[in-house]
């Protein structure tokens, strides 16, 4: 049986005391989170509002001229529920001039420019309000790939990474995300009609389970066949896996000298706090 | 004969021994102030856990005339103290030790033996192996040290059982994982793991493991103290900075072992000899 559950009430305490903990021990107070209106960062929000205090969290709602409708208001949402700060600056005006330089431009690039767009400016509100860029990234996107490397993979610290997509609608609906959040189709936003599980190709519900499988319980891929999965969906989920393991880690150094950042000068970003 | 624990669960500063330091020499007073007797603190209390390249810069000669050890062997005058630190031998050899204080001299020092080097640990590839688990007399009886993983190993709180310890003293810096039960998985496994022991050899067990975060690193706390019928004597809080007083009444030794006589019908020869026959056989 595969069991995806939590405990949530301990995953949230948990969540909060890492937010607190990374961002307070490096001489921060405050944080930055890009509200994109989806569960992740609705997530994400309520976690850094509940370790920071309402008025130590920066919402940052970011909209692009094509962004739905909804985005907005259901950052809007989460933004009152918590009472944080918030700023809108729409990104339309900034990523334009360089779409309309190649009239072929495809949506995944014009996506990729917004994406990194978004983080130039949570990065920039991150020097300004004095707070650092909580992440969103969930662990199914983050094995999959399926992320804009120095887009939106961008943060300071991660709360979310170590929860698969299914996981971390359990924990929204423990914190109180509302039903129309929790209810939507997980979308990136980038174009029209976007939907996550539309571009992948697969649900979550499905892929969460055979990552679960393939990652945290070890089984080897004709183990996933036995346990029901599909032959191609376990090779193409693999596939995938690997082709974007080089958005999980950071650009291979060449090695040249005796001690080298990376291989052999090796400490934890907390070494001296 | 009645004995006061202190378990100390300690968030650290990762590689900042004098800020480290002042929390024990802090701790020491609280303790010996509400009438403990043994001060017991956690894997790599004066470093920190993840250490990595910090290991040569951290790594200590336990000595009269080191500072750190000075500071610490003056608190031992009022207060037994087991202290988790980096150890370097005449060779540059570093260890991850625990050394038991008591009256202003170094009783003993236990040398980490199993360094876990798998999924998140990487102990082998900073740190040489201890070599050895001996038990060692106090004014309280005779004990025994383990570090974390050293009580994974079945046969290590078995050999200082057999070694005469009746008070086995556990540190840990152990990472939570498992987030599907009431608590993070790794503090429900420990907990089993020690109530175990403490039944199956009639002994005294106290178990204490940091607190706070290194990276995206959990410590959980938890601190534990059984008496030899696997009674839990004693919790600490689960994530926070605490200090927690257990008191072990030992004459509790006689009265269980009376009634489960296991250390007298253990049989250290049979096992000698199938070990060797086992060995044998390799």
């Amino acid at each position: 049986m595969i069991d995806l559950s939590i405990n949530s009430a301990l995953v949230r305490k948990l969540l909060v005391e890492f937010i607190r903990s990374e961002i307070t021990r490096v001489g921060y107070t405050k944080a930055v989170v890009n509200l994109s209106g989806g569960l992740d960062s609705a997530v994400s929000c309520l976690l850094a509002v509940e370790a920071l205090g309402p008025e130590n969290v920066l919402a940052l709602r970011l909209p692009y001229k094509t962004s739905a409708a909804d985005s907005l208001e259901h950052a809007q949402l989460i933004i009152e529920q918590t009472g944080c700060q918030a700023l809108t600056i729409p990104i339309t005006e900034m990523v334009d001039p360089l779409i309309h330089r190649d009239a072929e431009m495809s949506a995944v690039r014009k996506g990729n420019i917004m994406a990194r767009m978004r983080m130039i400016i949570a990065y920039d509100q991150s020097e300004a309000f004095r707070g650092l860029v909580v992440g969103t990234s969930n662990k199914t996107e983050i094995l999959l790939g399926y992320t804009t490397l120095y887009g939106d993979s961008a943060c300071a610290l991660n709360p979310l990474g170590d929860l698969y997509k299914t996981q971390v609608r359990q924990l929204g609906r423990a914190l109180g995300v509302p039903e129309v959040i929790l209810a939507k189709p997980p979308s990136a936003d980038l174009w029209a009609g976007q939907t996550d599980e539309g571009e992948l190709g697969f649900t979550y519900e499905e892929v969460d389970k055979l990552l679960f499988l393939l990652v945290d319980q070890r089984y080897r891929p004709e183990e996933c066949v036995e346990a029901g999965f599909a032959e191609d969906f376990v090779r193409k989920v693999i596939e995938r896996v690997r082709r974007n393991h080089f958005k999980r880690i950071p650009p291979p150094v060449a090695k040249l000298s005796s001690r080298t950042v990376g291989y052999d000068f090796l400490y934890l970003r907390d070494w001296g706090t | 004969m009645k004995v006061t624990l202190a378990l100390a669960q300690i968030n650290t500063r990762l590689g900042e021994m004098q800020a480290n330091l002042e929390k024990h020499l802090a701790l020491a007073k609280e303790a010996w102030s509400s009438g403990a007797d043994i001060l017991l603190f956690p894997e790599l209390s004066l470093t920190g856990y993840v250490l990595q390249d910090l290991v040569p810069a951290l790594a200590r000669r336990p000595h009269a005339d080191d500072p750190l050890f000075k500071a610490l062997l003056k608190a031992s005058k009022d207060l037994d103290l087991v202290v988790g630190f980096v150890e370097e031998d005449a060779r540059h050899r570093f260890y991850i030790a625990s050394a038991y204080l008591a009256e202003g001299e170094i009783v003993h020092i236990h040398r980490k033996v199993h360094l876990p080097t798998y999924t998140l640990f990487d102990e082998k590839r900073y740190l040489a192996a201890g070599d050895g688990f001996r038990a060692f007399d106090t004014r309280f009886g005779r004990l025994g040290m383990l570090i974390c993983e050293d009580f994974w190993h079945i046969s290590s709180p078995y050999l200082l059982w057999l070694d005469g310890a009746d008070l086995l003293l556990m540190s840990s810096a152990s990472p939570g994982r498992g987030i599907t039960g009431e608590q993070i998985g790794s503090a429900e496994t420990v907990e089993t793991v020690t109530k175990t022991y403490a039944q199956l050899l009639t002994v005294f067990i106290a178990h204490t493991n940091r607190v706070g975060f290194e990276d995206g690193l959990k410590f959980w706390g938890g601190a534990t103290a059984y008496d030899p019928d696997g009674t839990l004597l004693a919790k600490g809080p689960y994530d926070e900075e605490a200090l927690t007083l257990a008191e072990l009444d030992l004459d509790q030794l006689r009265r269980t072992r009376s009634r489960l006589p296991l250390l007298r019908d253990e049989r250290p020869d049979l096992v000698r000899r199938e070990l060797e026959r086992i060995l044998r056989h390799d």
